[in-house]
């Protein structure tokens, strides 16, 4: 496929853009820009799916979006603020509003599935006795409550799929990241993650989701798709440029 | 991850440590030990320098160098009641025969004392300062009355000596400082080391908004512990050693190495090594890790 293509469907609430990019350009070290001249808002609460070959920049985009590489050129706000111009001490408030789902999971090997669920959490400080029970209903709801106590080693690719997951959505992220999550699950339990996903989006949650799969795009009814390619993003309508404001929730954009 | 000091277990279980596994904790051991025995040793030199000076202190001797002993008896009289007149002069005392005897004895066997042989006498004299006018005062007193006598200040013979524990006691202070730099670096060695072995683990709660302190605290208690046994272990050994050297030195019951104990106060100073050391693991760590993280994003 050559495009990526980058889905907006509106979420619950009143829309307001939570992420802001103008001209925004990568590099890494000396090379060719990577991304080259984004310019995009992603909404408060809507649902975002990214997709396309591998190479166009997708998880560059994604490491933007998740505060883990600052960019070459451009300014980026998110949550109201220049990212960008704001020194690293400022960065880690940011990082815990963000959910993450890394494509190859980057579970911590040594910990059991329960301790990395519930690692977001006591990162951000939440007290201990807080900690058992919304992590045990979030493996539940991902099916893994019986391997609360297993490592990743012992888990194959698919349980450590839905443990990188919960693990990101554990802390109710303002925005929630994912690269290509579905990528190691059966159809069914993709079909789970993405009404799992969709479930947070309602709550407000923004959604921004890597992908393949062109058929999950048709599971998110109000999606609309936008094409990436080559480390540009294509917005012929402008409407990732300029979002429509204050949409009511659920209906087409 | 709340508290500034100590991990909870959930926290401990995030860098998985095998205990005493690695060989920081030896490499403390070692340099507690030898941290103890230089410190040891600078307070004891410093004790004996101390009390070498107390002795020292305001103290005279007079010979009354004179070959006729009816005159040098009349002499010694004379100079006895003068000093007891003067001021600066807390207690003046002729050296009995028996002392004489005494010292003469390794030279002359236990006959030296002979009536024939003019032997000097000695009088011993205490300052009540250790201004040099008051020793100038006597002596002019002394002089006045015997000029062949000798005055002699006993810190004058001693001073050098004093002098040489001083440097000895700043040799030892520089060692401490040396050890002290050694375990410092041997610290940043193992908290690189560690940083480069967790990295997975620390990328993934930087991502997740941990802060460079959350991450360093992490390290710091990995490096408490290690710091904590081997600064234990290499401090008991240490004491163990002095305690050992001292009761050789007591059995040696030379007047130099009577006041070159610890004391209590030494002690005291020797057991804080360990804790100093935890304290100097802990912040080493913790700069290490920090200054390494801010490298990061």
């Amino acid at each position: 496929m050559r495009w990526q293509y980058f889905c907006l469907a509106s979420g619950a609430g009143t829309v307001s853009n939570i992420v802001q990019f103008e001209n925004v350009g990568l590099r890494y070290g000396t090379g060719a820009e990577t991304l080259s001249d984004l310019s995009f808002s992603l909404s408060r609460g809507a649902f975002y799916f990214l997709t396309g070959p591998s190479g166009a920049g997708k998880t560059s985009l994604l490491k933007l979006l998740y505060l883990a590489q600052r960019p070459s050129r451009g300014q980026i706000r998110m949550f109201g603020e220049n990212l960008v111009a704001a020194p690293r001490d400022r960065l880690p408030v940011f990082r815990r509003r963000i959910g993450v789902v890394f494509q190859d999971f980057r579970l911590v090997q040594h910990l059991s599935a329960f301790d990395n669920v519930a690692l977001p959490l006591r990162v951000a400080g939440t007290d201990e006795r807080e900690i058992a029970a919304p992590v045990r209903e979030m493996l539940a709801w991902v099916g893994l409550q019986d391997r609360a106590d297993a490592r990743p080693a012992t888990l194959s690719g698919g349980e450590q799929q839905r443990v990188a997951i919960a693990r990101a959505v554990i802390g109710r992220p303002d925005i929630l990241v994912a690269d290509e999550p579905t990528g190691n699950v059966d159809p069914e339990m993709a079909q789970r993650l993405l009404h799992l996903f969709d479930g947070l989006n309602r709550l407000g949650t923004t959604v921004v989701v890597a992908t393949h799969d062109l058929h999950l795009l048709s599971r998110v009814g109000t999606a609309q798709m936008m094409r990436l390619d080559r480390g540009r993003l294509s917005d012929p309508t402008g409407a990732l440029k300029y979002p429509p404001l204050n949409e009511p929730a659920g209906e087409p954009a | 991850m709340n508290n500034p000091l100590i991990a909870s277990a959930a926290d401990r279980r995030l860098l998985p440590e095998g205990r005493l596994a690695g060989p920081m904790p030896w490499v403390i051991a070692i340099m507690t030990f030898l941290t103890v025995l230089a410190a040891g040793a600078g307070l004891a030199l410093g004790n004996a320098a101390s009390g070498l000076g107390d002795q020292l202190a305001g103290k005279l001797t007079i010979q009354i160098v004179e070959p006729n002993p009816d005159f040098r008896d009349r002499q010694t009289r004379t100079v006895l009641a003068e000093l007891s007149r003067l001021g600066p002069v807390a207690n003046a005392a002729r050296v009995d025969e028996g002392r004489m005897r005494e010292l003469l004895a390794p030279w002359l066997g236990q006959d030296g004392l002979d009536a024939d042989l003019p032997v000097p006498t000695l009088i011993d004299v205490s300052l009540r300062s250790t201004d040099p006018r008051s020793m100038e005062e006597v002596a002019m007193t002394v002089k006045a009355i015997a000029p062949t006598a000798r005055v002699d200040a006993h810190a004058q013979w001693l001073g050098p000596v004093q002098g040489l524990l001083s440097t000895l006691r700043w040799l030892s202070v520089g060692l401490v400082a040396l050890m002290a730099a050694t375990m410092a670096a041997a610290v940043v060695l193992a908290a690189r080391t560690a940083l480069v072995t967790h990295r997975p683990t620390i990328d993934i709660m930087h991502l997740m908004g941990a802060t460079d302190v959350q991450v360093a605290r992490l390290f710091q208690r990995r490096a408490a512990l290690d710091a904590l046994f081997g600064s234990v272990l290499g401090c008991m050994c240490g004491a163990l050693v002095i305690f050992g050297l001292g009761g050789r030195m007591a059995n040696v019951g030379a007047a130099l190495l009577d006041n070159g104990g610890l004391g209590w106060k030494g002690w005291v100073v020797i057991a804080l090594l360990p804790l100093a050391a935890v304290l100097l693991s802990i912040l080493t760590a913790r700069m290490t890790v920090v200054r390494a993280l801010a490298r990061m994003l």
